[in-house]
């Protein structure tokens, strides 16, 4: 059962976490999550996201957005870095989000292959 | 769209990008009044008439990526699809109110889908709106507000992914208690 009084362990938690890291995430990840997105399998691409944050604690911030533009793409997954650097990964799972994840937010390691710039040819 | 929690995920995202800091969505499923009603207010920054007018076509949108938009359009088409109708008034800088009734038995309508998902993604899109949202069956009534949650966190934010997995499940246990 979830009660509101697990809200205060986890906020002691979080505060923990935030004194083991820099206070700013590393990485802002985005994921598009209009009709296109969507139909395309965003949810348990972005659900599968916040999960492994949350796990395995992740400096990054996951948010979503609406149509990026690039509807023949869906799912993608956008990954900004604090220099305003942008890198968009495209017909993501969940599979290779767990791999995006690790590489990139953990190891700094852009993974080409599920780049825009691989799959646009 | 498979559910109708992404039908409403859908009007919720146009909510958040009107600039509202108050969004209020009530859902009531009643076998009862054979009804499923959902009434979600913003104060976000309205439509004119004009605006209004075009609103559930395909062809209407403010966005500039493409000259389409689905969200209220499918909505639209569910309503009328399901014997309900779709309400939609709004005043420039106050807000936006919509109410969408649907036949709760008729053949066409979706399954609920994850309320607490769609709650998730919703608050995950922008930390700074605040959510009032309530859903309402025959027998009960489950509340959830996110001032509430922030209250209770600061100086956490209430994007921390371990927060957002936390309100998911709050919000479809509180619901599964109602039903």
């Amino acid at each position: 059962m979830k009660s509101l009084e697990d809200l205060k362990k986890m906020r002691e938690k979080a505060l923990k976490k935030v004194e083991m890291r820099d206070l700013d995430k590393k990485y802002r990840v985005v994921v598009g999550m209009a009709t296109c997105g969507i139909a395309a399998g965003a949810r348990p691409v972005l659900n599968r996201i916040v999960e492994e944050t949350s796990e395995h604690n992740y400096s990054c911030v996951v948010t979503q957005t609406g149509c990026i533009g690039l509807c023949v793409y869906e799912p993608i997954v956008e990954v900004f870095d604090k220099d305003g650097g942008k890198t968009t990964y495209v017909h993501v799972t969940p599979e290779k989000a767990s791999k995006i994840l690790e590489s990139h937010i953990k190891n700094d390691q852009v993974l080409e292959e599920y780049t825009i710039n691989s799959v646009a040819k | 769209m498979q559910d109708l929690a992404m039908h409403i995920l859908e009007l919720l995202m146009n909510s958040i990008h009107a600039n509202s800091f108050n969004i209020y969505l009530t859902i009531k499923n009643s076998i009862k009044e054979n009804l499923i009603e959902i009434i979600l207010i913003d104060d976000g920054k309205g439509m004119d008439e004009k605006t209004l007018n075009n609103v559930t076509s395909p062809f209407s949108t403010s966005r500039t990526t493409r000259k389409i938009g689905l969200g209220v359009a499918f909505m639209k088409a569910l309503c009328d699809q399901c014997n309900g109708t779709l309400v939609i008034t709004s005043e420039i800088n106050k807000g936006t109110k919509i109410i969408a009734k649907i036949q709760k038995n008729h053949w066409d309508v979706p399954p609920l889908g994850n309320l607490g998902e769609m709650m998730m993604y919703a608050i995950g899109a922008n930390e700074n709106i605040d959510y009032q949202f309530s859903y309402i069956d025959d027998k009960h009534q489950f509340d959830f507000n996110t001032n509430q949650i922030k209250e209770e966190i600061t100086p956490v934010k209430i994007i921390e992914p371990d927060i957002l997995i936390w309100i998911k499940e709050y919000i479809n246990q509180g619901i599964e208690g109602v039903s």
